[in-house]
């Protein structure tokens, strides 16, 4: 079952025409007591890139279904951001807490997969080649 | 930065990764899609390096120089045949980094915003669990995918009585702890769901068979990215849900490629207990029956006169490391005029898309290489189908015998082909236990040996 392009660009003027409504749906509804997004903005956003997910996928090829593994391994460890604001307020040694202290393994574990997986990615999209 | 300049980079870095996914729709917008990705990563971790909480940069720096050498080092001396076990541990990472940020949003929520310790609020508490929860299980799963993967553990399938109903008992459990911890916000509910998490991420794994791992790599980088998610939820943070969505989508549906592919669905992979690599041991029942064997001459003879032969590789193939050997026979047949291709079937190998990068390894231009629905018309045209390493995905069973396991699965049509040539080691039946009832026939030669010396032997002879 591969979409064709066409259909890929429906799919996505779609989800971008539903994203734009949403968009201001959920700005209306959005409450200004913690100054930060709410529950239902925050929904609205991760619906929406499930279905950009889903089309962009599909529109893989089957050939490249390795890198493409590999490539949300790396991109999947964007998860640093989590490991960085909690390593982030010990300034000093001395002020390494548990907190800060869980932020440093997740920002190391992170960095390995950050590296590792783009670098591999990229060793395996370098080797396909097309027919001299 | 402002709180909106940080939420624009976010969702530029967002973007970002969507290109990247977006340029795997062809070989040669890949290479584009993948430093898209990287420029996405690294506007992501500056755009948090700025914010004005963080400041302990040289514990920072340290962490990413550590985590960055290993992960430099491992991509590039690791051997593409085990890129299954490789992205099998880069997935454990990821689920491990999920839990290690759950537990410091627990006691230190204020990094966040999301409340103080023992007082944070109850949309928060659920997000985090399920962070921390999906996060365990991916870890923990991953890991024995690895040991199985890496051969550290057997790759038969481990069944036990009441293993389901355990589970299930475990994942109420599961749920109740998160109710409790949303009331009580009582670190011991909290560490409960971690650990009951990493022993059911170990408990579904382990009933599952060696050759169900294409299924359980892709199903496990689906749990990666709901971890992320979780985790986007807790802290709020626009990147890291957009991520996860697109990871945990990418992954369900390799799953249900992969799944397709074997004509099983996704709970009869999961109850697990199919297949194991050691099956073939009652290979002998189709003994007495005789089949055609041949020599690598005999090979190199038929395949010298064809004019299109196509290769249908496995994971055998994989094994010997044969593909280089594979890509010399077919620039000694192409010399000789003959048209070489190569048919990949869906579940072929221990990862999606395995058998490509192998063959792009050997330098096999990719426009040679067409997945199952592109090329299968082609056999009954072809004069030779040459199986190296590959079994259960060409046994005709699958279309005639209802009672088969295997029934309903894709199969690449070799057996429409002028002469099908098996390179085996044995007789022995594939992953599944089914005799192949393809051996036995008079169009077919069987090649018994290792698949990297016959090819080479074949390559002498021509």
């Amino acid at each position: 079952m591969m979409l064709d392009a066409t259909v890929f660009t429906q799919g996505l003027v779609q989800v971008s025409e539903i994203a734009n409504l949403a968009m201001s749906a959920a700005g209306g509804v959005e409450t200004a007591v913690t100054g930060g997004p709410s529950f239902l903005h925050l929904f609205t956003v991760f619906v929406l890139a499930c279905f950009v997910g889903f089309y962009v996928v599909w529109s893989v090829t089957p050939a490249l279904h390795s890198p493409l593994l590999s490539v949300t391994n790396a991109i999947s460890s964007v998860i640093i951001v989590g490991g960085l604001l909690a390593a982030g307020p010990a300034a000093e040694l001395a002020d390494v807490d548990l907190s800060s202290l869980m932020g440093f393994l997740a920002v190391t574990l992170a960095s390995v997969n950050i590296f590792g997986g783009f670098l591999v990615t990229q060793r395996m999209l370098a080797m396909f080649k097309k027919k001299k | 930065m402002s709180a909106d300049w940080t939420g624009l980079a976010y969702l530029v870095a967002a973007v970002c990764f969507i290109m990247a996914l977006r340029g795997l729709s062809s070989p040669t917008s890949a290479r584009q899609g993948n430093v898209m990705g990287i420029i996405g990563m690294i506007i992501a971790v500056t755009t948090t390096l700025l914010d004005p909480e963080v400041i302990s940069y040289e514990i920072i720096f340290a962490g990413i120089l550590v985590g960055g050498t290993i992960g430099t080092l491992v991509a590039f001396r690791i051997n593409m045949t085990a890129l299954p076990q490789l992205v099998a541990a880069f997935h454990s990472l990821v689920g491990m980094a999920a839990v290690l940020v759950a537990v410091a949003a627990f006691y230190h929520p204020e990094a966040y915003g999301i409340g103080t310790f023992g007082n944070i609020g109850t949309a928060s508490l659920i997000e985090m669990s399920i962070g921390a929860a999906v996060g365990a299980i991916t870890f923990s799963g991953s890991v024995v995918a690895f040991a199985k993967l890496q051969g550290l553990v057997s790759g038969n399938p481990v069944v036990f009585p009441l293993q389901h109903p355990l589970n299930a008992v475990i994942g109420i459990a599961i749920v109740a702890l998160t109710i409790a911890l949303v009331f009580g916000q009582d670190p011991t509910s909290f560490w409960a769901i971690v650990a009951l998490s990493f022993l059911i991420g170990f408990l579904i794994i382990i009933p599952i068979g060696g050759a169900d791992m294409p299924v359980v790599v892709s199903m496990l980088n689906s749990y990666s990215g709901w971890a992320a998610c979780g985790i986007g939820f807790t802290l709020t943070n626009t990147a890291l849900i957009i991520t996860g969505a697109l990871v945990g989508s990418a992954g369900a549906i390799l799953s249900y490629i992969m799944c397709k592919g074997m004509n099983r669905s996704i709970f009869n992979v999961l109850l697990g207990g199919f297949g194991g690599d050691t099956v073939a041991a009652e290979q002998q029942a189709g003994g007495s029956r005789s089949v055609k064997q041949g020599s690598a001459d005999d090979a190199a003879f038929i395949m010298s006169n064809a004019n299109q032969v196509i290769v249908v590789p496995g994971y055998g193939m994989a094994v010997a490391q044969a593909q280089h050997a594979l890509r010399e026979m077919a620039d000694l047949l192409k010399e000789k005029g003959v048209d070489v291709k190569y048919a990949i079937h869906p579940v072929a190998g221990r990862m999606p898309g395995h058998m490509n990068v192998l063959l792009a390894e050997a330098s096999v231009p990719y426009d040679e290489v067409f997945e199952l629905e592109e090329i299968n018309h082609e056999f009954s045209t072809a004069d030779v189908a040459f199986v190296i390493g590959a079994n259960d995905v060409t046994n005709p069973l699958a279309k005639t015998d209802p009672a088969s396991p295997i029934y309903g699965m894709p199969i690449l049509d070799v057996e429409k082909a002028g002469t099908t040539l098996f390179l085996k080691r044995s007789l022995g039946s594939g992953y599944a236990g089914v005799d192949n009832e393809l051996f036995f026939r008079d169009k077919t030669m069987m090649l018994f040996g290792d698949a990297k010396k016959m090819t080479e032997e074949i390559v002498q002879a021509l």
